[in-house]
């Protein structure tokens, strides 16, 4: 690819552009891409060499870069001698739990705050960016208290309910800018031809709520899979730790187990990669509609 | 601003439809939104006024202002807010810039972008554990493949203890955080560059601006917005944020790292000392409310929004 399109406006008559300027340029973003991407990815890298070392390799001076031999040995330990695949697990399930409960909820609640007439509308909205003001560590201990109340401690449904909730402000917020982007029009012309308010909804907004929709998980899953004081405060055991807990755990009180950990590592980061993958799209054009009514 | 006509309704009576249908939609949303959250905040708020102790909650009674006077009075607080003050000003500037650049770059058109885009993303949405894990394992004083670079090229003599050096240890946390955050800016932004009409950038070069006086005339007041929510949720998150002190420093060496949601958890968890933890977290929210009320305040005056 030449990126060549890009100046075939017929702009260029006004100033003219020599080439060699041009040429300095794609050069010039080639190295800043490739460096960005060095920068962003190398810790990955490190981490995959690692836990291909067998343990002689990892603790040498001079740092060797590459491995010698390459052992699995890592991974192996990893899925035989320690419960990481139930924390992955736990982890899976706290994730699609919350993010399919809070995408169902913002989506409606955005939906009345988009297309009904709500009293203070302007004061819910700014009340949804309130709620991110408030520290974990302050809500930490009566949420404690609560869970322990009505007996959701280390439990799935515990943990998918308080991130649902603390995830569900930036999601609702998200999602009623995307929703007041969308002409109210539509679902006016719809309802004249029978619709009525779910029907419309369902048939004429979801469709084009889809990019909004992928943006708004996308930030639902994110927050779930990586939240970290809440999960290492209600879960104290094995049944229900999730994966950020669960790394923890395996540093130990004066030995760290690196190749265990950076075995790890690189398959907690794996679905990251897919589910990016899937949605890089449509997570730029769902936050190019919500994200800038600001 | 009436933004429904009459809904035509045949089966129920359309008033009260008007008002049924929307409280029924924002009920789920609402009733979460209070029981875990409001309820546990107006408790949290209550046991800043009492003495409430974990092993014996029955024992707790009003103290009226004790705990803010106690939590004043602890020089540990003033210097986990010096540190905060750091860590939240030079960690959101760093990501704000570096990422307003990456979102530049990634707006032109070159081999394998979509391909980029995912993949550089990929630091924000990694748990914050692994993040720490990771960088603690380059910045091992031993083993640290951070070390070995520097000393190859020649910056560093010999292998440096990054993370347990009080004048490294709060600008590596800072490094890292920015690291994790720029993609988030980046993103924010690039969909917003992604949302500004060709027409106009195309009108202004007519006119005869240059590229960069289309950024800074054209494009920059169009992403005022987005650059200022960005800003803000980035700051709010950032000033909670505690996890790499949590993992890879544990507040220390000294206080050198420790900022206050770092400072609020020790106080409540590590010496029980739960009224005064949670008297320190409500400040601090309380605080960065009112930077942010300032901050809106000042954009407003300016007519940025």
């Amino acid at each position: 690819m030449t990126g060549a399109s890009q100046r075939s406006t017929g702009l260029g008559r006004t100033r003219p552009r020599p080439r060699f300027r041009w040429r300095w340029g794609r050069a010039g973003l080639a190295v800043a891409i490739l460096g960005w991407l060095t920068f962003a990815l190398g810790p990955y890298v490190w981490m995959f060499l690692t836990s291909l070392k067998p343990k002689s390799e990892l603790y040498t001076s001079p740092v060797q870069v590459l491995p010698h031999s390459v052992t699995f040995l890592g991974y192996k330990l990893l899925f035989t001698t320690t419960p990481f695949l139930r924390y992955f697990l736990n982890s899976a399930i706290v994730s699609a739990g919350t993010v399919a409960l809070a995408t169902v909820a913002a989506v409606l609640a955005a939906y009345a705050l988009s297309r009904f007439r709500i009293p203070g509308k302007t004061y819910i909205l700014i009340g949804l960016l309130v709620t991110q003001l408030i520290p974990s560590v302050l809500m930490v201990m009566p949420l404690f208290l609560t869970l322990r109340t009505i007996g959701l401690l280390n439990t799935w449904w515990g943990l998918i309910l308080v991130d649902t909730a603390f995830a569900l402000p930036f999601t609702t917020y998200l999602l009623t800018g995307f929703m007041d982007a969308v002409p109210k029009q539509l679902d006016e012309a719809a309802m004249i031809d029978g619709c009525n308010e779910i029907t419309a909804f369902r048939w004429v907004l979801a469709p084009l709520l889809v990019p909004g929709i992928a943006a708004s998980s996308t930030y639902v899953f994110i927050y779930s899979w990586n939240e970290f004081v809440y999960a290492l405060t209600f879960t104290s055991t094995t049944v229900s730790r999730t994966l950020p807990v669960g790394l923890r755990t395996f540093i130990g009180e004066y030995l760290i187990r690196w190749d265990l950990l950076t075995a790890g590592g690189v398959i907690s980061v794996i679905p990251t990669i897919l589910f990016f993958m899937l949605v890089q799209r449509n997570l730029i054009a769902g936050l190019t509609a919500g994200a800038v009514k600001g | 601003m009436v933004r429904t006509s009459a809904p035509r309704s045949r089966s129920l009576n359309p008033r009260l439809r008007r008002r049924l249908v929307p409280a029924l939609l924002l009920a789920p949303a609402a009733l979460l939104l209070v029981l875990v959250i409001g309820y546990p905040l107006v408790r949290a708020i209550l046991l800043t006024f009492q003495n409430f102790n974990m092993l014996q909650p029955s024992r707790t009674t009003w103290v009226g202002l004790q705990n803010f006077v106690q939590v004043f009075h602890n020089p540990v607080f003033w210097i986990a807010m010096r540190n905060t003050l750091v860590w939240v000003a030079s960690a959101v500037s760093l990501q704000l810039v570096f990422g307003f650049i990456g979102a530049l770059l990634l707006n032109q058109t070159f081999f394998g972008r979509d391909v980029v885009r995912g993949v550089l993303l990929i630091p924000w949405a990694t748990p914050s554990v692994l993040v720490a894990l990771m960088w603690m394992w380059m910045l091992d004083g031993n083993y640290g493949i951070v070390n070995e670079l520097l000393v190859r090229v020649g910056i560093l003599k010999t292998f440096f203890p990054f993370l347990s050096s009080p004048h490294t240890a709060l600008p590596t946390l800072i490094m890292i955080d920015v690291w994790q955050g720029i993609p988030f800016f980046a993103v924010m932004l690039l969909a917003a560059l992604q949302a500004i009409p060709l027409e106009l950038e195309q009108a202004a070069r007519v006119d005869g601006a240059n590229p960069a006086q289309v950024l800074w005339h054209v494009k920059v007041p169009l992403l005022l917005p987005t650059i200022l929510i960005t800003t803000i949720l980035r700051l709010i998150w950032t000033a909670n944020y505690m996890d790499l002190m949590f993992v890879m420093t544990n507040g220390g060496p000294g206080y050198a790292t420790t900022t206050m949601p770092f400072f609020a958890y020790t106080e409540a968890y590590r010496r029980i000392h739960f009224s005064t933890g949670a008297t320190a977290a409500f400040v601090q929210a309380l605080l960065l409310g009112l930077v942010i009320i300032v901050y809106i305040r000042i954009l407003r005056r300016q007519q940025v929004v």
